[in-house]
């Protein structure tokens, strides 16, 4: 461990860093909605949803559940979701995490693949259930290849999170 | 020993009834959100002012983006002589434009022929276009198919307008910033296209399925009258649409379900063109009803 005199200026970055990379990571990947693809179907993952579940799974004591309402909005107004709808299935899932938290005593890697994919399938469904009473009628098989791309790329953005926490918290 | 919760807030008072805090908080957002949604399914076109300026910051991005897209595309497909004069020469594009044009006219008449031949009815106006425009990207992880287009209400974009390419239907305009704009594509779920089959002007209506495909209702019982390789254009009928756009071309038939594939693809066409609101004759000369 390097102990070295740190500048106000230094510790000052550090500071910033640690509080603000979890959230702008989340906002970062919200604006993937930016891309210039256009698909067919919804076959990509919702990037901003991944990893703010990554971040939350991983750190707990750092998300409150009101936290997600901001983001939700910022992640609806980019993506072009109905407005709410992020919004509604993040802090909902946030306070459904918060229950699991209490229940589950040990916690590894495969408990969290578990709850994520849990996780996962509950906002595909969500969002699938509001573009249902937003649209006509719109058949569950449309959102498999995204729910399976989701699943596969969790743990991919499980680990980007956790190398970014690293960054995060070294000095 | 199981690791100690990271939640609780211990014995202090005031950390107890900060938590309690953040979870009326989090219920209060929760119901905020839920009204927010019940909001833009009463009326989609609420938050169209947040919307349309998301819409239009993200623009130069995405239309940036998608033409170095395109031009690698163009690149990978051996046309990178024809991307490299277009960029230098104006005039090229110009033409390219104008002769785009005219093949639209061609087969927008190609079709008006077919039609007349069988029908001998009705004589379509002329669809004049409003703004042609790039498709620059897509819906990405959501349900609905939506296309964004780099032409917005500073171009005379108005949500409502229906949006075609030289290869036919593409949608509808869904919502519109200043300098961009959301289109609702035929494949989405909640698009319904009243569209008549070419072969023998049967009429029927195409509904997206939401997964790149079209679903095709006819108001026949007991036979299905679409075969494979059949191409539908819009009837015209209600408005909007105007008369005479391919639409779909069917491609599979289970029974009473029929399937096709819309004939323009928004992620391979070059220009989207924005036509004004389709208003049939007859609807255009009866006089509105006075209000009740």
């Amino acid at each position: 461990m390097r102990r070295t005199v740190r500048s106000a200026h230094s510790a000052g970055a550090d500071e910033l860093r640690r509080r603000y990379v979890p959230v702008g990571s989340v906002l970062v990947a919200a604006l993937a909605a930016w891309l210039p693809i256009v698909t067919p179907a919804p076959i990509f993952p919702d990037l901003a949803f991944l990893v703010l579940l990554a971040w939350r799974l991983l750190r707990p004591e750092i998300w409150t559940a009101p936290a997600a309402l901001p983001l939700g909005l910022f992640n609806d107004i980019v993506a072009g979701h109905p407005v709410g709808q992020s919004m509604l299935l993040w802090t909902l899932l946030f306070l459904i995490l918060d229950v699991v938290d209490a229940r589950l005593a040990w916690r590894d890697h495969w408990m969290d693949w578990l709850v994520g994919a849990a996780a996962i399938f509950f906002y595909i469904s969500g969002s699938w259930w509001i573009a249902r009473a937003m649209g006509g009628s719109l058949d569950y098989l449309v959102m498999m290849p995204q729910l399976l791309v989701s699943l596969l790329a969790f743990p991919v953005v499980m680990r980007t999170a956790l190398g970014l926490d690293r960054w995060r918290l070294s000095r | 020993m199981a690791p100690p919760s990271k939640r609780r807030p211990g014995f202090s008072r005031r950390a107890q009834y900060g938590l309690f805090l953040t979870y009326v908080v989090a219920v209060g957002g929760i119901l905020l959100a839920a009204l927010l949604l019940v909001v833009s399914a009463l009326d989609p076109r609420g938050f169209n002012a947040l919307q349309g300026a998301a819409l239009d910051v993200a623009n130069p991005v995405r239309a940036g983006g998608r033409s170095v897209i395109r031009f690698f595309r163009g690149v990978g497909q051996g046309v990178g002589n024809y991307f490299f004069a277009a960029s230098q020469n104006d005039e090229l594009k110009r033409e390219l434009a104008a002769s785009r044009r005219e093949l639209l006219k061609a087969k927008a008449t190609d079709f008006e022929n077919q039609r007349l031949k069988r029908l001998a009815n009705l004589v379509e106006a002329t669809s004049d276009e409003i703004v042609s425009a790039r498709v620059t990207s897509s819906s990405f992880a959501s349900p609905r198919r939506f296309a964004v287009l780099s032409a917005g209400g500073a171009h005379g974009v108005r949500p409502g307008q229906p949006v075609r390419a030289a290869e036919g239907l593409i949608g509808r305009v869904f919502e519109s910033g200043r300098y961009a704009s959301r289109v609702l594509l035929v494949t989405d779920s909640a698009s319904n296209i009243p569209v008549r089959l070419v072969r023998n002007g049967v009429p029927a209506i195409a509904t997206g399925k939401g997964d790149g495909t079209i679903d095709l209702k006819t108001l026949e019982v007991g036979s299905n009258p679409f075969r494979r390789g059949d191409i539908l254009v819009t009837s015209g009928l209600g408005g909007i649409y105007p008369p005479g756009i391919p639409v779909a071309v069917v491609t599979g038939i289970d029974r009473d379900n029929t399937l096709a594939r819309p004939t323009a693809n928004p992620a391979r066409i070059d220009f989207a063109i924005v036509q004004p609101v389709y208003v049939p004759e007859a609807a255009a000369d009866t006089p509105a009803e006075p209000p009740q």
